[in-house]
């Protein structure tokens, strides 16, 4: 059985969080490239403008890309061969939050009790997702969520009658509705199937997807270009100012359903859509 | 594109010559101020109480920033969602705030209360908080120093960057852009 220490887990996240809230992916930038040559008005070609020097001036000096450096989100999916010594999970990859946070000067947004709201001071405790899966590798993959965005996500417990048309509809309306709160150009992440949990999970592991990858299966693929382009005609344009480019990707993730329920979810991550992955 | 000029603090004339779409340049002295700090404003407002700083004709940024790595004199500093804030904006402006600066949609009440009392909604762009952070030449903190992040930080600023969302006559950014485009 291969070994892992906690201390292993912990310097790996401290690295992936300064490494997720400093440098923007490059299917990210790519996607803000390619924005501003769709874009047709003025205004929302400024704003591509601005995102693009906004993260070349982060990377450059290192500091973050948004001030807002997120909910700590992690997916681990642990292989059933590897044993963790040292320590609980949970304890190292908090830890890891701690160091990486402090040492990245990053921002601490995380308040200790939901109605009492005192900040924690360290931006601890981190939402972590873990999945045991065959094999002796771990793979880590950490997705920092800024609160804007995650404030403008929803569940709804379609019918099964309602069918595609009733989750597109879903969908835009949801995007229509939350305008410029979410700092548009967004990525929309759809979850369809499950339960009432498993729903909205799925809709954040869409957001985890590189940016350009298309849905696996052609059926879904293709309603994602669907909504992808009813989206981008609502005319909320970037930073809502007005324009064509509302939404640089929609990914859509699924999983069987109850044959009473049709449950989708949206989550919606902004332009600085962060995500790192390792495997240990 | 043309872009104005403007000097804290501001006059109703400073916020009668703009318009929604309009890009401002802003140099001066700014407060910020989010949810926390508001909050404890408002309180003080309703006691009749005086405020920590004076409102008059003054600019509040709803941001909460990274902290500054040494010698920067702030970390990134991008808007926050000003939403959050409708609830305590209409009596910021009765106090004399002339401008808000943050992102995202403002409440009928909130409008209202800029064409009543001659102030604008400003948006700087939401996530450019490297690009943003570069305007601001100085930060202290001047109240609430308990908040952190959320503490009220007077910002010294250098061409800032923003857009005028709601001007002073009832005009709005987000609908009229979304009006040009939408098909
Ligand atoms: S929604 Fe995203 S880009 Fe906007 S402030 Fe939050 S983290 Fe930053």
């Amino acid at each position: 059985m291969r070994e892992i220490t906690a201390s292993t887990i912990t310097e790996q996240v401290a690295e992936m969080c300064q490494e997720a809230n400093i440098y923007l992916g490059d299917d990210v930038i790519n996607a803000l490239k390619k924005a501003l040559v769709d874009e047709e008005s003025p205004a929302g070609k400024e704003v591509l403008k601005q995102l693009i020097e906004n993260v070349e001036i982060a990377r450059n000096e290192k500091i973050p890309i948004c001030q807002d450096t997120g909910f700590a989100v992690f997916f681990v999916e642990w292989g059933q061969e590897v044993h963790l010594t040292g320590g609980s999970l949970e304890d190292a990859i908090n830890e890891g939050v701690r160091r990486g946070y402090r040492e990245g000067y990053l921002r601490k947004s995380i308040v200790g009790d939901p109605l009492e709201r005192i900040n924690t001071g360290d931006n601890t405790p981190a939402v972590i997702h873990t999945s045991l899966v065959p094999g002796d590798r771990v793979k880590i993959t950490f997705a920092p969520k800024g609160g804007g965005s995650e404030n403008m996500s929803t569940v709804k417990m379609l019918k099964p009658s309602d069918g595609v048309e009733g989750v597109v509809d879903f969908v835009v309306n949801h995007v229509r509705e939350s305008g410029s709160n979410p700092c548009p150009p967004i990525v929309v992440g759809v979850g369809i199937g499950g339960t009432f949990d498993k729903v909205a999970l799925l809709a954040k592991k869409a957001l985890v997807r590189p940016l350009g990858r298309p849905h696996p299966k052609p059926f879904y693929a293709s309603l994602e270009q669907r909504i992808l382009k009813e989206v981008n005609k609502l005319g909320i344009g970037p930073q809502g100012f007005g324009g064509r480019v509302t939404a640089l990707a929609v990914h859509i993730e699924t999983f069987p359903a109850h044959i009473a329920s049709l449950p989708a979810a949206v989550n919606i991550n902004c332009h600085v859509a962060r995500h790192v992955e390792r495997v240990i | 594109m043309k872009v104005k000029h403007l000097h804290t603090p501001l006059s109703d004339e400073d916020v009668l010559g703009l318009k929604a779409g309009d890009n401002v340049l802003i140099s001066g002295v700014i407060y910020t101020a989010r949810d926390a700090a508001h909050k404890k404003m408002v309180e003080l407002i309703e006691r009749g109480e005086p405020l920590p700083i004076d409102l008059k004709g003054q600019v509040i940024y709803y941001v909460g920033p990274a902290p500054a790595k040494p010698g920067q004199a702030i970390g990134s500093a991008g808007p926050t969602t000003s939403g959050r804030m409708d609830a305590y904006t209409p009596l910021m402006l009765e106090q004399g705030m002339k401008a808000c600066i943050g992102k995202g949609l403002r409440s009928a009440a909130v409008k209202e209360a800029l064409e009543k009392n001659k102030g604008v909604y400003l948006a700087a762009v939401g996530g450019a908080g490297a690009l943003l952070s570069k305007r601001i030449i100085s930060s202290e903190v001047v109240a609430y120093p308990e908040l952190g992040a959320e503490a009220i930080h007077r910002l010294e600023v250098k061409d800032f960057p923003a857009t005028v969302i709601n001007d002073a006559y009832g005009n709005d950014l987000y609908e009229e852009g979304i009006k040009a485009y939408a098909r």
